[in-house]
C-alpha cells in the first residue's frame, strides 16, 4: 500500500495515493481535464499540452498527465488562465491542422475535433498554417492512409508502434516546425516494416492514420444484381460491434449483427468461426504430425514449435524480423482466407454459382487482413479469394448509413453450409483462444477423453499477461498415438508483437523448449484488433473478452472437431485433414522480407 | 577510405552497441562519408540491433547530420543575424558565383557542397562560415574566393582540414 496524500482540485479536497498523477486525481473527483496525447495503452509523454493545470503558488501551467500529485497541492482545472491557455494551444494545433472536417473519414470521430467543438474555437487567431507545409498522404498500403495534413504529433502512433508492437514502423523526424511523424526515409507505409496491424489507427486522435475503406465497393457489389456477395464475420466482431451502435463494451451482438448484415442486402451471411473450426483441425492435424515426425522419425526438417498463422499482422511480423523462422509457422492459412478459398469452390458448388459472379466480403476486427486479401498467393480458388475486407468500424458506418436501427432488430441466424460454428471458433478472437481451441480437439484426438479441465475451460492459458505458458501431461493416450505418452505438451501465449518477440528471442536463442505457440499481432488477440471500435483500452478489452468466453459457454457444441458443417465438409469435399484438397485450398507459404 | 560496413563495425567496436552510443557513429560515419545514406543508416541499424527507424530519426534531427548526398567539402555559411548585417549575403553571392551552385546544392565534380547554418559562435568575427571542420571568419568576398582556390587546389584527399 503507497503512501496516501491529500490534495485539492477546484477547492474540493482529495486523498490519492502517492505518485497518481493530477489528471487521474481529478477523474476520481469527477473532473474531466481534457487530453489528445495521453491513452492509456501508452506511456505518459505530455506532448500535447491540452491537459494544463494550475498549482496554486506555480507560476507555469503543469501538463496534468505528466504531473504526479504532490501533499497539499491545490490544483486549478478550469482557472482564467488554465482556459485561456487551453484554447490557445487548441487553436494553436488547428493551424497546423487540415481542418477539412467534413470530407475526413474521421469526421465524427476526432478527438481534436471534438475538443475544438467544446472550447468552441470560432474565430482562429492564428496564421492557418497548412499551406505552408508539404503535407504528403500515403495511400499505398492497402491497410493504411497515413495522411500528414491531419497529424498533431501527439505521437500516440510512435509510441503504440514502439511499446505495444516493437514494430517501429514509424518514429518521429526532423525537429521544431519541421518535426512530423515518418516511416524509415519518409517511404511508404507499404514498403517498410510496417505489420499492418492498425493499432496506430486505432490509437490516433485524428484523421492522421486511418485504415483503407473500401464501403463504397461493398455497396457497389451488393447493388449489383449480376454478383452474389457473401459475407463472413470473425468471431471478434460479434463483441465490439455493439460498441460503435449504441451498445456498452462487452456486448454480444451476433444475433442483431447477422439480422443486420441480411438488412445491408448481403445474398448470403456466414461465419469465420466455421473456418476457425476448421483451422482448428488442420492445425491440430499438423500438430500432432509434427510431434511425430520431431519426436519418433527425428527429422531435422521438422520443426518445433510449431506457430499459429491466423494473424496476419504477426505473420508479417515473422517474415520481416524472423525470416529464418518461417519453418515454425503452421502452414494453415488464416480462417479468413480459408474461408475465401472455399466460398469460390465448395459453396459455389453446393449452391451451384458461377465463382465469377461471387463477391466474397469478411468483417474483420482487423486492417492487416486487408492486406492479408491482397497477397498475391491468395488466389487458390483461380480467383481472388476475399474480394474486400471491412474492419468492425466500416461495417458500423454502412449499417448507420442504411438507417438501420441497431438495437432493436431481432436475432437472426447464420446461413448454413458455412455458418455454423463451435464456442472452440468464437474464442479464436481473444488471446489464448487458438491454443484453447486446440488443446481442446488435439488432446481429444489423442487421448480419446476431454481436457481435464473444469467445463472444457482451459484457463492457464487465458487472461491478459503478455506471454503465458501452460503444459498438458498426455498419458494413456489411443494406439495411434502411443509414442505422445507422458509427453507433455508443452504451450505458450503471447499477444501484442512485444510480447512475441520476447518469446521469439527465447526460441532464437534455444532456451524454450515449447511444442505449440500461439501469437496474435494484438493486445488481447483480435479482440483488441486495429479494426475494433475505438477508443479500445485495457478495461474495454477485459470486457469484450469476458462475452467471448460468455458466447463459448453459451455454444451447445464447444469443440471444433464436432461442429457438424465441418464434419459435413470433410466428408462431402475436403475428405480428409491435410489432404490434398486442403493443401490445395487451406495452405499456404510465407515471404522471406527485409527487417530494415 | 574504409568501405562502410568495416568502418561501422569499427565504430561500434569503438564507441559500443548500446542505444546511446548511436550519436557517436553516426558522427564517425559523416567525418567518412560527409553524409549518412540509407544503406549506412541500415548497416548501423543492423550492427546495433536498433529499428532503422531509430536511426533515421535521430539523424534527421541534427542539423550536422546530413542525409543527402554531400560533396567532399561541405560549406556551412552562418545565417544568424550578426553575421547577416555583416554581409552574409555577399559571401553567400560570391561563393554561389564562383562554385556556380545554389543553397542546398551540390556541385557537379561533387567537390563542394553549399549550407546554411545557425549561429557558430563567432558573432565577434562576423561574417563566419565553415568549411567540412574548419573555421573561417571576418569573410569578404575576396577572402571567400581565395580560401575557395585553396580548395579547389588540393589534389589529395583532407588538406587544411585539421579535426
Amino acid at each position: 500500500m503507497r503512501k496516501k496524500i491529500k490534495i485539492s482540485i477546484n477547492g474540493e479536497s482529495v486523498e490519492v495515493e502517492k505518485g497518481t498523477s493530477i489528471l487521474d486525481a481529478a477523474k476520481q473527483t469527477g473532473v474531466i481535464i481534457p487530453t489528445l496525447c495521453y491513452h492509456k495503452d501508452l506511456c505518459i509523454a505530455g506532448n500535447c499540452r491540452v491537459c494544463v493545470v494550475e498549482i496554486v503558488g506555480q507560476k507555469r501551467l503543469a501538463p496534468a498527465c505528466a504531473t504526479p500529485c504532490e501533499d497539499g497541492m491545490d490544483v486549478l482545472t478550469n482557472s482564467f488562465k488554465v482556459r485561456n491557455s487551453r484554447k490557445h494551444i487548441i487553436e494553436l494545433l488547428l493551424s497546423e491542422h487540415n481542418t477539412e472536417c467534413t470530407s475526413c473519414y474521421k469526421n465524427g470521430g476526432c478527438e481534436l475535433q471534438l475538443l475544438a467543438s467544446e472550447y468552441k474555437i470560432m474565430n482562429q487567431d492564428f496564421i492557418n498554417l497548412v499551406p505552408f507545409h508539404n503535407y504528403t498522404i500515403d495511400m499505398f498500403s492497402p491497410s493504411i492512409i497515413k495522411d500528414d495534413s491531419k497529424c498533431i504529433r501527439c505521437q500516440r502512433c510512435v509510441r503504440t508502434c514502439a511499446e505495444l508492437q516493437g514494430v517501429n514502423a514509424l518514429t518521429m523526424s526532423y525537429k521544431g516546425d519541421h518535426a512530423k511523424v515518418t516511416t524509415f526515409f519518409e517511404k511508404a507505409m507499404n514498403d517498410v516494416v510496417c505489420t499492418n496491424c492498425g493499432q496506430c489507427v486505432n490509437h490516433c486522435p485524428t484523421g492522421a492514420l486511418v485504415e483503407k475503406n473500401y464501403i463504397e465497393e461493398v455497396w457497389n457489389a451488393i447493388a449489383d444484381k449480376t454478383k452474389h456477395v457473401v459475407v463472413q464475420t470473425a468471431p471478434a466482431v460479434r463483441v465490439g460491434l455493439g460498441e460503435e451502435l449504441g451498445f456498452d463494451p462487452g456486448s454480444r451482438v451476433t444475433g442483431k449483427m447477422v439480422a443486420a448484415l441480411k438488412r445491408l442486402g448481403f445474398d448470403a451471411v456466414m461465419d469465420t468461426d466455421f473456418t476457425a473450426d476448421l483451422t482448428i483441425m488442420e492445425e491440430g492435424t499438423e500438430l500432432l504430425t509434427r510431434l511425430k515426425g520431431a519426436l519418433v522419425d527425428k527429422n531435422p526438417t521438422i520443426k518445433l514449435p510449431m506457430a499459429t498463422s491466423c494473424s496476419p499482422g504477426w505473420i508479417k511480423y515473422i517474415e520481416h524480423m524472423y525470416p529464418n523462422y518461417l519453418d515454425h509457422l503452421s502452414t494453415c492459412k488464416s480462417p479468413q482466407q480459408m474461408f475465401g478459398a472455399l466460398v469460390k469452390t465448395y459453396y459455389a458448388k453446393a449452391r451451384n454459382l458461377d465463382p465469377d459472379k461471387i463477391v466474397s466480403v469478411s468483417i474483420m476486427p482487423c486492417t492487416a487482413k486487408k492486406f492479408e486479401a491482397n497477397r498475391p498467393e491468395m488466389h487458390d480458388s483461380n480467383y481472388r479469394d476475399i474480394d474486400y475486407v471491412l474492419t468492425t468500424r466500416e461495417l458500423a458506418i454502412m449499417i448507420k448509413q442504411a438507417g438501420i436501427d441497431f438495437m432493436k432488430l431481432k436475432d437472426m441466424h447464420f446461413d448454413r453450409l458455412m455458418g455454423e460454428s463451435t464456442g472452440a471458433g468464437v474464442i479464436f478472437g481473444a488471446t489464448g483462444g487458438v491454443m484453447e481451441a486446440a488443446l481442446r480437439t488435439a488432446y481429444e484426438i489423442v487421448t480419446g477423453r476431454e481436457v481435464p479441465f473444469d467445463n472444457l475451460n482451459i484457463t492457464p492459458v487465458r487472461g491478459i499477461e503478455g506471454v503465458r505458458e501452460a503444459s498438458i501431461k498426455i498419458e494413456n493416450p489411443l494406439k495411434a498415438w502411443s509414442f505422445l505418452d507422458g509427453v507433455e505438451l508443452k504451450c505458450a501465449v503471447a499477444h501484442g508483437l512485444v510480447n512475441a518477440k520476447k518469446v521469439m528471442d527465447s526460441i532464437v536463442s534455444g532456451k524454450s523448449h515449447y511444442h505449440f505457440i500461439e501469437f496474435m499481432a494484438c493486445p488481447g488477440g483480435c479482440l483488441g484488433g486495429g479494426g475494433q471500435p475505438i477508443p479500445t483500452s485495457p478495461e474495454i478489452r477485459a470486457k469484450r473478452a469476458e462475452a467471448i468466453y460468455a458466447e463459448d459457454e453459451g455454444m451447445p457444441v464447444r469443440k471444433s472437431h464436432l461442429n457438424p458443417e465441418v464434419i459435413k465438409i470433410y466428408k462431402d469435399f475436403l475428405i480428409t485433414p491435410l489432404g490434398e484438397k486442403s493443401h490445395h485450398l487451406l495452405h499456404t507459404k510465407y515471404t522471406p522480407r527485409n527487417r530494415f | 577510405m574504409k568501405p562502410i560496413t568495416d568502418l561501422i563495425k569499427d565504430l561500434a567496436d569503438q564507441h559500443g552497441r548500446d542505444r546511446h552510443n548511436l550519436l557517436p557513429i553516426l558522427q564517425g560515419v559523416v567525418e567518412q562519408e560527409k553524409y549518412l545514406s540509407e544503406y549506412s543508416m541500415i548497416e548501423i541499424a543492423r550492427e546495433l540491433d536498433l529499428p532503422a527507424t531509430e536511426v533515421y530519426g535521430t539523424a534527421t534531427f541534427y542539423s550536422f547530420l546530413e542525409y543527402t548526398k554531400m560533396g567532399k567539402n561541405v560549406i556551412r555559411i552562418c545565417k544568424t543575424i550578426t553575421c547577416s548585417m555583416k554581409g552574409e549575403k555577399q559571401i553567400l553571392l560570391a561563393i554561389e558565383d564562383m562554385l556556380k551552385i545554389k543553397v542546398g546544392e551540390t556541385t557537379p565534380d561533387g567537390k563542394f557542397s553549399l549550407l546554411q547554418t545557425n549561429c557558430l559562435g563567432f558573432c565577434h568575427k562576423a561574417p563566419a562560415m565553415l568549411i567540412n571542420n574548419e573555421v573561417y571568419t571576418e569573410l569578404t568576398p575576396e577572402k571567400v574566393r581565395e580560401i575557395l582556390t585553396e580548395y579547389l587546389n588540393q589534389t589529395t584527399e583532407g588538406g587544411p582540414n585539421v579535426n
